[in-house]
Formats: C-alpha cells, structure tokens, sequence
C-alpha cells in the first residue's frame, strides 16, 4: 500500500527542547550523553523546575554546577537524588562549556507531572 | 624628501612591485587570483592591481608629490603559480589600514573590488582572501548578538537550529501564510524564514505578514512549550522603510528580523545591524545574487570574502550552501569559510582555501545557515559537516511531507535528535546513516513517511568552482 493513501493527523505535542521529539531514553542512553558531557570538559549541572514554570529561563540549581567532575557515577546519583527531592519537577542536565560561556548541552532527563 | 614631477606613463611595477615588503600586522591583506592578456608580465599585472585599487590612475599626476604616496599605496609584495593552472597565478597585496573608513565595508570594497575590475589588462580577476588586521576589526560592530546570545535567546542548547523557507515562495495571502508558519512551528521547527523575495508585494504587503506571523509565532510557542520565532524580512525599497518594517516587528514581539545583505546592501546591512544590536533583535542574513559573484572560478569574490565581510558589517546568522544539497558548493572550502564565520582564530590552510591567518580577536561568530534541497536522508552528513553551531532550514523538505508541514517538521526534528544522540554516543553518524533513521523512525511514523517520500532525491552534480589543487 503506497505511503501516500493516508493521511495521518499531525498533533501538536509540548516538549522540552533538546530531544523533546525522541522516546523517553533508557538508563544507559542516558549514561552516554552524560559521559559526553564529561568528554566535553564542560560542567555538569543539574536544574530542576515545577513543569508549570518549564518557560522559565532559570530553572533551580539542584546543589551547585558539579565543576571540574568527571565521574559518571556521582553525576547520575545527583540526577537521582534530585529526582527523589523533587518527583514532580522537570530535572534537566546541562552541560556548562567555560569557554564559550553557553550550554554545550541541556536536555531534560525526568519529566514531572 | 622632495621629488621632481616627471610628466607621462610609468610602469606600474615600478611603484606597485615591492617583492622586499614585509607586510604589517595593521595592514589589510588581499589575495587576487589574476589572469593577465596574453604578453603582459606578472609583475606588471600584479603591480596594476595594486595601483588601480589602490592609490594609482593610469598616468603620474602632479598633485600626488603634495602627499606622500609610499605611505598610502597597496603593494603587492608576492606572486605564486595557481597549482595546476598557467594561465593565472595568485597577487598579494598589502594595503595600509589609512586607507579606509573605520568600520566601512562598503568603503574597503569600493577599493579593493572597484574600478580594477573592469581594468583591460586584465582577462579575469577573482579576490579569493582578505586577510582584515585587528585594527579593523575593532572598528566594525559585527554580529548584533552572535551565536551565544542567540542560543540563550531561543533557549536551544547541544544542537543545530531547525528551520525551514515558508512556500510557495510567493502568492500567498497573509493569512494563509501565517498559517504555513504555524504548521511548521508546532511541528518542531524552532524557526521559520521568509522567502528572500518576500519583501512587500501586492498579494501580501509586509505589516499584513508580519500580524499574522506574530500570532502563528505566538500561539505555537504557548502550544508546543518551545521557544520558536520566524524571520521577518525586512529588505525594503529605502533604508527608511527597512527599520519601519524592524521597529513594527520588535512592536510584535518578534526575536528575529531578515535582511539580504547583497542586493540591500553593506550599508544597509551595517545599519540594520547596529538597529538589532540597540534593540535587542536577532539577524537573519540571506544572500541573493551571491552565486553572480562568487560562483566562476576566475573572476569576481570568492564567498569566503562575503562571508567575511558579512561578519564584520553584521549578521546572527548567513547562509552558507549545503555541501549536499541542491546548491553549489565544495565541502572542504565550505568547512574553510564557516570557521571564518564562527571561530576566533582561523589559521591559513590551502587545503580549505584559507589563504591567510585571521584572528577575529572578540568579535562574536555567527550561525552557518545550510538550506536548499536538502531532506531527512541528508542529516546525519550535515550535522558532521556542519556540527551544533549552525541552522539546517528543510524548505521543500518539510512542506513536501505526505501529511504536510507540521509532520514534515516533526520528522525533520526527530532525525535531527537522533543524529545528536548517536554522535553524542560515540556513533560513526556519516557511516552509520541508514540505520540511525531507520532506527528513530520506528518510534516516528511522521520520520517513516519522508524516508520513504526522499529516499531516491539526490543532487550529485559536480561542483563548478574547485579548490584550486594539483589534481
């Protein structure tokens, strides 16, 4: 049956950003983008927000940019413990690049409801 | 020390030769690629490039022993064989920085690209490079905001920007476009453009666009919980009517404004910039007529000139060709010329047609624009060709989707994070091409249908201006 016959309905969706379009990623998905960041040299940071407030430009710092760390281990624990703290928050992973001053990276890693 | 006025016709190389010349670092630099009229020297063709865009006119004229002309002319102080070419040969010219208003493209190529074009000498005459010293730099505004203020902005991190052309190019009413826009938008796109000839036409004058833009913008901003905007042209017949059209779009709330930098323009376009810059707006630069320019081998700028010169005169984003789409353009000197747009030093490389060291010393870089006839199949090379600082605008590619342009965006985006995720993982994303997509389409029916839509476009031509290397 050719493709063309149906036309499907396009529904818009809310995302959050980077890799908003993509299934939720698994634990070791999630590890590798993480050891990217690390790669990187940029600093992990972990950002939390109530989903109402996701538009924000600031998002809470979960503790403060874990600068300088490169094991992978402590990173996910933190994402964990922040999660734990706030179960209903977005939590987002950020990579922080000095050099540029930007995000390397940001996407959001637990969506809450 | 004063000379005697010596009436009539010199050789050019005479006073334009300086092989001895050690150029200095406040010195704008240029490389030529000159093809002289058979039986001319070198020397005195080099010398004539450098008179005529420089100081020189044909005859020895009295009035220049009122100044001293050693302290103001262009010299060419090096000639080099073209590889694998015998007709032409490369001229490097050196031209004071006193010889042009701070801050002036328009005045730099008014010199350097001016009458000596037309000069019968010469058959043809290309500028390949302009090597711009930090003393100039420092006097030009440069891009309003750049690449970072731009991410923070529109709130996108760790990947390209999504965008695409909004079509038919043109014909539609302003309703009916908006409504284009806010397919495209609540699909994925984080941004949209207008077409560059969309300026103010009958059948849709521009404050008509713009309203119904703006709401689109607006409406799929609060439905998708994204950050979008679309690029208002704002090109117009009078530089009075450009920043009416601005102003109207910052009254909107608008992110982003558009300008053709070319047919506009550097005047306009340094204008506009510094506008954007006061007023907190980004700056969409298109480029139109540049192939005219830019596109022989032999004759006219080099686009790695443009693309420079766009850079110091203003501009958050240009267009830069694709590499693998439907546009001209060789992927090694494209690589050469988008460092030239968002580095902060660029070292000469040959192998990318970078002919001198540039520092861009702060100046901030600007987003590499890839669009024109390029599809999903296309992503995971552009993101490796292009990387995160950059623009990948899907025209036909996303309104061409069998359920139109909210799914074609939505297939567009989920190719775009599957290559990121796959790249970010360590994953060969040229090589393993195929089955990153095929992967990302099992959970994207929206991806499965342009897969299948795209899968036998291909643009494989061979490109007409080459790197010039021994073959």
């Amino acid at each position: 049956m050719p493709f063309q016959s149906t036309v499907g309905d396009y529904q818009t969706v809310a995302t959050l950003e980077t890799f908003g379009f993509l299934p939720p990623m698994t634990q070791d998905e999630i590890y590798d983008q993480i050891a990217y960041i690390i790669a990187q040299g940029w600093s992990p940071v972990i950002e939390h927000v109530h989903p109402s407030g996701s538009m924000q430009t600031y998002w809470s710092y979960w503790k403060l940019p874990f600068f300088g760390e490169k094991d992978l281990n402590v990173v996910v624990n933190e994402l964990e413990a922040c999660h734990r703290a706030y179960p209903d928050h977005h939590v987002r992973m950020v990579g922080y690049d000095a050099y540029t001053q930007s995000q390397g990276t940001a996407f959001v890693v637990f969506e809450g409801r | 020390m004063s000379k005697k006025y010596d009436a009539g016709v010199k050789e050019y190389r005479d006073t334009y030769w300086t092989p001895d010349y050690v150029p200095l670092d406040t010195d704008l630099l240029a490389c030529f690629k000159c093809t002289g009229q058979e039986g001319v020297p070198r020397e005195e063709v080099a010398a004539a490039v450098a008179a005529e865009s420089s100081t020189g006119t044909w005859s020895t004229v009295w009035s220049e022993l009122l100044t001293d002309l050693e302290f103001y002319k262009g010299r060419c102080y090096r000639i080099e064989d073209v590889p694998g070419d015998k007709e032409s040969f490369y001229a490097f010219i050196a031209y004071p920085l006193d010889l042009f208003e701070e801050g002036s493209i328009t005045n730099v190529l008014t010199s350097l690209v001016g009458n000596v074009f037309g000069f019968k000498a010469l058959r043809h005459l290309r500028l390949e490079d302009i090597r711009f010293p930090m003393a100039f730099i420092k006097t030009c505004g440069g891009p309003p905001n750049g690449i970072v203020v731009e991410r923070d902005r529109l709130n996108k991190y760790g990947r390209p920007l999504l965008g695409c052309t909004i079509k038919p190019k043109l014909g539609l009413s302003g309703k009916n476009y908006g409504r284009v826009v806010y397919e495209c938008l609540r699909g994925g796109l984080d941004l949209t453009k207008d077409d560059e000839n969309i300026n103010s036409q009958p059948f849709q004058r521009w404050r008509e666009r713009f309203e119904f833009v703006a709401e689109a913008v607006k409406l799929a901003q609060q439905e998708t919980g994204e950050v979008k905007g679309h690029y208002l042209n704002c090109t117009a017949t009078t530089p009075e009517e450009m920043y009416e059209r601005a102003e109207f779009a910052k009254e909107l709330d608008m992110p982003i404004i558009m300008h053709d930098y070319i047919t506009g323009g550097f005047t306009a376009n340094t204008g506009l910039a510094n506008w954007c810059r006061k007023n907190g707006m980004l700056l969409h630069i298109h480029r139109a007529m540049h192939a005219v320019i830019d596109r022989h081998p032999k004759h006219g700028i080099h686009f790695r000139v443009l693309a420079k010169c766009l850079r110091l005169s203003g501009g958050d984003q240009l267009h830069t060709g694709t590499v693998v789409g439907k546009l001209e353009g060789d992927r090694q000197t494209t690589l050469g010329y988008i460092d030239n747009l968002r580095e902060s030093f660029v070292p000469e490389d040959r192998t990318r047609g970078n002919f001198f060291d540039q520092d861009w010393g702060s100046m901030p870089g600007v987003f590499a624009v890839a669009s024109g006839g390029i599809h999903v199949w296309h992503m995971p090379a552009l993101l490796a060709i292009f990387g995160d600082d950059s623009c990948l605008q899907f025209g036909g590619g996303t309104h061409g989707h069998p359920w139109g342009s909210a799914a074609g965006a939505a297939a567009n985006r989920v190719a775009l994070e599957a290559c990121v995720k796959a790249r970010n993982a360590g994953r060969e994303i040229e090589k393993e091409s195929r089955d990153i997509l095929m992967e990302a389409a099992k959970h994207s029916p929206e991806l499965a249908i342009a897969l299948e839509t795209w899968k036998e476009i291909k643009f494989e031509f061979d490109t007409v201006d080459k790197l010039d290397v021994q073959q």
